[in-house]
């Protein structure tokens, strides 16, 4: 049969493929609102958490920071021996997600965060204050320069594999 | 006022059934091509995303309408109406019902109905080269040239397919050739179909053969200037004019709205509409399938494959309408195998890949 390969077989062949791809394949796109993945677990997702029992107000988060979107105020009165954080704004809309303040930090109180879902409808809101910055139920650390957090988090899934559903 | 009331009636349903069939066939498309592509393709809008070109519609509407400073504005303005209207015209003498020997069409029964349908279709060609001379863009007018030498290549083995139906029907009405098929001419002249079938597919610019809207080359071709319901209008008269095409291939060689053994013949529009939207999925499946061509193999395609064949092939029919008259059934064996050598014996004389040159 390869010999009739030139004479219009292959056009033939292909409209076969396809056409038995369009009636038995099941979709292999993410049906996003209804089905959502679960991202890697050392993703340096697009938001901040940061622990307010750890922090110390020492501002090498704000440093290392190469946009200067990281904000920090602390009071001179020492309470247990630690500096008070007054204020801990992080301007999201600046911030292009390094991770380096999460590295920087000697205290282990920032990580970055494993949601996806942070669209605003003004820019300022963007700017989170540090209520809106701690752990919350979907605000859950990644385990991006935390390999200690790592065990506890699902494991991604990938559809290149077939899953749909972590296992 | 009987002819009044007649030609509102022909406007009233030109104006409802081609747009809506036309939303239909965007959505179909839509949802198709996903299927290819194994995805699920629009869903959003209304139960499996039908509302969406609806919604298209909207957006199509709302958007502003931008003429450009260095264009010709009323070439402009009037190149798309230019390619609508004709599309819309076709419809005119298409069959689509018969009660008690009456047949209806939308108009009186034309005795040279396909030479019409072939005539007024070649006029949207010219809304194409005026949209690209009134844009006053390098890449409108390098996609109108594409399109010229295109259709005018395509136009021949076109015609001459269907002149092999006219040939066996002996008539040009659409009419007289549904009513001469009492076996559908798709079998009758496999040959004839498929040269029918690929021109009209180069005639509409569809894949494998849509240089002109050619995205990764000249962006959007023709059409690249308009926005607005001025590129809805390029976007509905494309459709039709697949619509329109589909509608003479059911019409010519599937049988029009005669039912398989004369089943159903009451409800003649419907057998029509199925026909029609049969045509237009295989359109869809070639589109799904094939890549496109290069200008070079385009217009080789035409001049040594379709133009040959398509002579032969009005050979081969006038010669068993004088030996056979009436064109028994069982000539439909002898002209697959016909059609089967014919296709293999040109493929080896004409290599798709041939020409290239390295440098």
């Amino acid at each position: 049969m390869s010999r009739f390969e030139r004479f219009g077989l292959g056009l033939a062949r292909g409209l076969a493929l396809t056409g038995k791809t369009a009636l038995t394949r099941p979709n292999i796109t993410v049906q996003y609102p209804e089905e959502r993945l679960n991202v890697s677990r050392r993703l340096r997702g697009p938001e901040l958490i940061w622990v307010s029992l750890k922090c110390t107000g020492c501002a090498t988060c704000a440093k290392s920071c190469p946009q200067g979107s990281i904000e920090l105020v602390t009071s001179l009165e020492l309470v247990d021996n630690k500096y008070q954080v007054d204020e801990f704004l992080v301007d999201h809309g600046r911030c292009m997600f390094c991770g380096l303040c999460v590295e920087a930090c000697p205290f282990d109180a920032l990580y970055m965060g494993r949601g996806y879902e942070r669209a605003t409808y003004r820019r300022g809101d963007l700017v989170l204050p540090k209520e809106k910055l701690q752990m919350s139920a979907d605000r859950q650390p990644s385990a991006y320069f935390r390999p200690e957090v790592e065990a506890d988090l699902p494991l991604q899934t990938l559809l290149v594999y077939g899953q749909r559903k972590a296992k | 006022m009987d002819w009044l009331l007649h030609w509102l009636f022909y406007v009233g349903v030109i104006m409802g059934v081609v747009p809506g069939m036309v939303m239909f066939f965007i959505w179909l498309e839509r949802r198709g091509l996903g299927r290819f592509q194994i995805r699920p393709g629009p869903n959003r809008a209304g139960p499996f995303g039908v509302l969406q070109p609806v919604a298209d519609a909207i957006k199509v509407l709302t958007k502003e309408d931008i003429v450009p400073a260095a264009g010709d504005r009323w070439v402009h303005f009037i190149a798309p109406l230019v390619v609508f209207a004709p599309a819309m015209l076709v419809f005119a003498v298409i069959p689509f019902q018969e009660d008690g020997g009456v047949v209806r069409g939308l108009a009186p029964d034309l005795n040279i109905g396909i030479l019409y349908i072939v005539a007024v279709s070649s006029i949207s060609t010219i809304g194409v080269f005026m949209a690209a001379w009134g844009s006053n863009n390098k890449y409108s007018l390098i996609s109108a040239f594409r399109t010229m030498a295109q259709v005018v290549s395509y136009e021949i083995p076109l015609a001459l397919a269907i002149l092999g139906v006219v040939l066996a029907a002996g008539s040009m009405s659409l009419t007289a050739i549904v009513k001469a098929q009492e076996v559908p001419f798709i079998l009758m002249q496999p040959l004839g179909f498929l040269i029918f079938f690929i021109a009209a597919a180069a005639e509409l610019n569809r894949t494998p053969f849509d240089l002109m809207e050619a995205d990764s080359e000249m962006v959007a071709g023709y059409h690249i200037e308009y926005s607005g319901m001025k590129f809805g209008l390029f976007f509905l008269g494309e459709y039709a004019y697949t619509l329109g095409i589909s509608a003479i291939a059911a019409t010519l060689f599937l049988g029009g709205w005669k039912g398989p053994w004369g089943i159903g013949s009451e409800v003649g529009v419907l057998w029509l509409v199925v026909k029609i939207v049969l045509v237009f999925l295989v359109v869809l499946w070639l589109r799904g399938t094939f890549p496109r061509v290069r200008v070079d193999q385009l217009m080789g395609f035409a001049w040594k494959f379709l133009f040959p064949l398509s002579l032969i092939n009005i050979f081969i029919v006038a010669a068993e309408s004088l030996a056979w008259p009436g064109l028994p059934w069982w000539l439909l064996f002898p002209n697959f195998g016909i059609a089967l050598v014919l296709v293999v014996l040109w493929s080896g004389l004409f290599r798709l890949g041939g020409g290239r040159v390295q440098v």
